[in-house]
């Protein structure tokens, strides 16, 4: 008997098994690549676990393992819970992208969900989603409320969301404000506090009024606090303890709408492979309440252009945009495709330096 | 590009902040290591220190008792590490191995009701006059007081281990401990002072980073601080003063790569981001021509057999 | 008074007794920090030890007990070696990252030829990654004197820049939509660290750690590069006069263990893992530290010692997500039982007595 087939039989023989205990529950499992007590990323997914609890109440049963290694350990940590009964299990780093093909190959009755992935197969979907609308907001807050005409910008590393969303916020600054000048510094990390801080006391020192992250502790935050009349959003999470100032507004990753209606799906099994992107419309990308510290008339556009954004009037990757070097890339009127952001691996013109290759 | 927009003075003043929880440190470890002890759990220790006194000063409002709880902390958590060296007489490499592990876990779980709160702050010590001096003054009169504390332990290092009969024995004992021991000296005791206090810098070191330098609480803030510290008291040849330079290098190129990048300067980010660590070894190959070595009985494990 | 009296040889019955009570011991303090923490503390011992040996799914967690294991004791063999002689490799993880970098690049660079020789060409790439990275620190101590404990540990955060480096530009996936990482080396078969039974967990990596266990004894026992190796670390003075060259041997040491630990990572990114990515090195290089002195730096403990890691690892992973254990209790519980086992050691090596009431 082949290993594969030894292991789908066991889940067989398992989901009998536990079925006959337990017939009504649905067992949903993540695996979270950090720590819950993030304060970031892996948190907001565990929220949106705990909001798949609350919905269902006894009608679901969800696991999870915290900080798994990106490659094999996720995939052990996946076949785990696979043959341990799960129904559905979301796996929630782009770096478990292989991994989850692999196990759902195995395991053809459980449905498996990847996050900001593009590898689908019958039993797998994957969804993200669209910071960079939130991008536009904060841009444009940027760019109306910058004395200094100069941005800091703290990036991760340079992959295609982190790029999407410096153009982003590039352009609505730009549009507001044609003096604005955004200065990057790549950290090469999602998370080291210190370096973080480092970063922003850096950006600060030469100019930066406005720090922009693509990090995911509250580090920055701090260090704007520490320097005065530095404005700061939060990232991935609302970060509010630095509200009203230096945090100004957030991005907030709103995962709890999909995971419920997901589980739901498997409840009536009416769950299908899809390639979910969703923004601000669907409430998975959520703007953080902007403070007052953000003068009001400011505000009411920014307002304005999230409405825009929500009833799917505005596009925030809308022409005439040219790239970097000069040449066209969207013409006027024209809208960005989706293929063409997902990849994205090039500044708009007016960005300077050169991205990390 | 535009070099002109680094500012120098700011650039020395954010360094020193930077370096300041290495150099707390790395100035504990050195005196663990004078003493012939080699204690590789000081990441451990660090975190502890900073769950310890982010906790304590967030409880009682005051960071001060929360810089004296990270004390403690670390130096509680070195105490299982005398355990296991001096008592149990384990390897040292592997006890310190085995308390940074521990230490990585123990704090996480006594930080989970910590994430996402703000300690309250220290704030600067202005010293009037003096720190309205231009250039000069934003360098050396404007920090926190935690800060010169770490330059007066230097200080304070340094002068016991030269001028003071305690810096004699403690040398000793790390020479030559079988020769200590014939003297009468109780080298099992100078060596568990000297690990504590080794615990309670290293502590003191991890509540800079979360109390003063990012100010949050986050599991593994350290993000590896520790090992920087333990590779900087090699560097250092075992004197204070060569650390806080040490310190002050590394903390400086960290830095100094960051500003590089934020001004514009086409030198490819990887390199930037390496050059820390390159430049650390460049200038240790340079050092080896010191002949000065370490401590003979580093890492030796001491039992009195008569 | 209690007083310690070192036994005149190492106690045979309390070597093999004592990883017994301490594990025992952690059992205990173990069980009591999860109760404090509100579960039941022996169904989570249980799930820690039981549960991927013997447990229903036992079929799956035992092949993955060797493909855990495999790598920190391929690793740990070859720190030993310089430990032994007191030589201070502690940047295995770099090594590792290096042999991962080298070998899928020898790999990808044959891509997509379907030939028998790629897989040995990308084995020798990866432990000439390890070896090069470890030859840096062994060629400064050698003509500098430069200590290798710093360089080793600070070319690991280079190796980690250059990780990272790779996974974004010179080795990414053409055909990954510009997300990072390289080409998954599962599907491309003539480079594919497949396993050799399927569901036996057994790859090339397996049977090179057993083939190294087997090496290192026999050098550490029969040869007399392993009798220098010994010499060295236990009387400096002596090997001098014995004619051992140190130059000789630190290099021989480093090399060996970087190569080891660059195979380490070549078998890792061409088998379990499959690919270059940010983040692919999760730590071997620094948990084969501990599991070299586990196994007291003899080739046979350092084997149990892997499977003794392996195994907490994997029940470790179970009881979180079987009964919501948090992360962080699993890392403290492990830190338990290395103490215990560096402490429970003491018995082995001495006699604990009551003393006479004299000064010591």
């Amino acid at each position: 008997m082949k290993f594969t087939s030894l292991l789908a039989s066991a889940a067989m023989v398992l989901g009998l098994a536990t079925g006959a205990v337990a017939q009504d529950k649905t067992k949903v499992g993540f695996v979270y690549v950090g720590p819950v007590g993030d304060g970031g990323w892996t948190y907001e997914h565990d929220k949106g676990r705990l909001a798949v609890e609350k919905e269902f109440g006894d009608k679901v049963e969800t696991v999870f393992v915290e900080s798994v290694p990106e490659g094999p350990d996720a995939e052990r940590v996946m076949t785990q819970m696979a043959l341990e009964g799960a129904d559905l299990i979301f796996t929630t780093s782009f770096g478990y992208m292989d991994p989850t093909i692999n196990v759902a190959k195995k395991f053809p009755n459980v449905k498996f969900e990847h996050a900001t992935g593009y590898k689908t197969a019958p039993n797998v979907s994957v969804y993200s989603a669209r910071f960079y609308e939130g991008r536009a907001v904060q841009g444009h807050i940027a760019g109306k409320m910058t004395e200094s005409n100069i941005i800091g910008y703290i990036g991760s590393y340079p992959i295609p969301e982190v790029i999407r969303g410096i153009n982003s916020a590039y352009i609505h600054a730009k549009k507001v404000n044609p003096d604005v000048e955004f200065k990057i510094i790549w950290a090469y990390t999602w998370f080291d506090p210190a370096k973080e801080a480092d970063a922003a006391t850096v950006l600060i020192e030469q100019g930066a009024d406005v720090i922009l992250q693509h990090t995911d502790s509250t580090a920055p935050q701090a260090a704007a606090q520490e320097a005065g009349n530095v404005i700061t959003f939060g990232q991935a999470s609302d970060m509010s303890e630095y509200a009203p100032k230096p945090r100004v507004s957030s991005i907030i990753d709103n995962w709890a709408p999909y995971y419920i209606a997901r589980t739901q799906a498997v409840m009536d099994g009416s769950w299908e492979t899809v390639n979910t992107w969703d923004g601000i419309k669907e409430g998975m990308v959520e703007i953080g309440e902007i403070s007052d510290a953000v003068p009001a008339d400011i505000k009411e556009e920014a307002l304005a252009m999230k409405a825009a954004m929500a009833a799917g009037e505005y596009h925030p990757f809308t022409g005439p945009i040219k790239k970097q070097d000069g040449s066209d890339w969207l013409a006027e009127g024209e809208t960005a495709d989706d293929g063409t952001l997902a990849g994205m691996n090039f500044y708009v013109k007016g960005l300077e330096g050169e991205i990390p290759q | 590009m535009d070099l002109g927009e680094i500012n120098p003075v700011l650039l020395v003043a954010s360094l020193m902040v930077a370096a300041t929880p290495l150099l707390l440190a790395a100035i504990g470890e050195l005196v663990v290591e004078k003493a012939g002890v080699l204690n590789l759990g000081v990441e451990g220790m660090m975190i502890v220190g900073a769950i310890s006194g982010f906790a304590i000063s967030v409880e009682t409002g005051s960071p001060w008792l929360g810089f004296i709880a990270a004390a403690i902390g670390g130096a509680v958590l070195s105490l299982l590490f005398v355990l296991l060296t001096q008592f149990a007489l384990a390897n040292q490499v592997a006890s310190g191995l085995a308390l940074t592990l521990f230490g990585l876990g123990f704090s996480a779980l006594m930080g989970q009701s910590y994430v996402g709160v703000k300690p309250p702050s220290m704030g600067d010590i202005h010293i009037p006059l003096l720190s309205d001096i231009p250039v000069i003054g934003p360098i050396l009169f404007q920090h926190d007081p935690i800060l010169y504390l770490g330059i007066a332990l230097v200080a304070a290092v340094w002068a016991t281990l030269k001028y003071t009969r305690v810096g004699l024995i403690l040398r000793a004992v790390g020479e030559n401990h079988d020769a200590a021991h014939a003297l009468g000296y109780k080298v099992i005791k100078i060596r568990i002072l000297a690990i504590l206090f080794g615990g309670a810098c290293a502590g003191l070191g991890g509540a800079y980073i979360s109390l003063i330098r990012v100010p949050q609480w986050t599991e593994g803030m350290t993000a590896g601080v520790g090992w920087i510290a333990l590779a900087l008291v090699v560097f250092a040849s075992w004197k204070p003063w060569r650390a806080l330079l040490g310190a002050y290098l590394f903390g400086g190129i960290t830095v100094l790569q960051l500003n590089l990048q934020a001004a514009g300067v086409a030198i490819p980010v990887e390199y930037l981001a390496m050059s820390p660590y390159i430049i650390t070894i460049l200038v240790l190959v340079i050092l080896s021509a010191d002949k000065s070595s370490a401590p003979a009985s580093l890492g030796r494990t001491f039992h009195a057999s008569h | 008074m209690i007083v310690l009296e070192k036994r005149p040889q190492p106690s045979k019955a309390w070597s093999y007794a004592t990883p017994l009570v301490a594990v025992l011991a952690t059992m205990v303090f173990g069980g009591i920090l999860f109760a404090i923490l509100g579960k039941n503390p022996i169904q989570a011992i249980g799930t820690i030890f039981w549960e991927p040996l013997f447990g229903e799914f036992a079929f799956y967690y035992r092949p993955q007990l060797l493909v855990k294991g495999a790598p920190l004791v391929l690793i740990a063999i070859g720190l030993s070696l310089g430990f032994r002689a007191g030589i201070w490799n502690i940047g295995a993880e770099g090594q590792y990252i290096m042999g991962a970098i080298f070998g899928a690049g020898a790999g990808l660079a044959f891509y997509p030829l379907d030939a028998f020789y790629v897989f040995p060409i990308m084995v020798i790439a990866g432990a000439f990654g390890g070896w090069l990275w470890a030859a840096i620190p062994a060629f400064l101590k050698v003509r500098f004197g430069t200590n290798e404990i710093l360089v080793s540990l600070m070319l690991v955060y280079v190796a980690e820049q250059m990780l990272a480096s790779v996974s974004l530009g010179l080795l990414k996936n053409p055909e990954g939509f510009g997300f990072p990482g390289s080409r998954n080396l599962q599907s491309y078969e003539s480079a594919h660290n497949a396993e050799l039974i399927a569901g036996s967990g057994m790859h090339w990596g397996v049977v090179t750690a057993l083939i190294a266990v087997i090496f290192a004894y026999v050098l550490l026992n029969r040869h007399m590069l392993g009798f220098h190796i010994r010499l060295t670390g236990e009387a400096p003075r002596a090997a001098k006069f014995a004619g051992v060259n140190p130059a000789r041997l630190i290099l021989f040491c480093l090399g060996m263990s970087g190569a080891l630990a660059g195979l380490a990572g070549m078998f890792e990114v061409a088998g379990p893992s499959g690919q270059v990515s940010i983040d692919f090195n999760v730590g071997y290089g620094f948990t084969a530290i501990i599991v070299a002195f586990l196994g007291r730096l003899h080739p046979v403990g350092i084997l149990l010692a892997g499977g003794l890691m392996a195994l907490t690892y994997i029940g470790g992973e179970i009881a979180q997500s079987q009964l919501g254990l948090p992360a962080a209790a699993i890392q403290v519980f492990q830190g338990m039982l290395l103490f215990f086992l560096l402490a429970f050691d003491l018995l082995t090596n001495y006699r604990i007595r009551a003393a006479r009431n004299e000064v010591a």
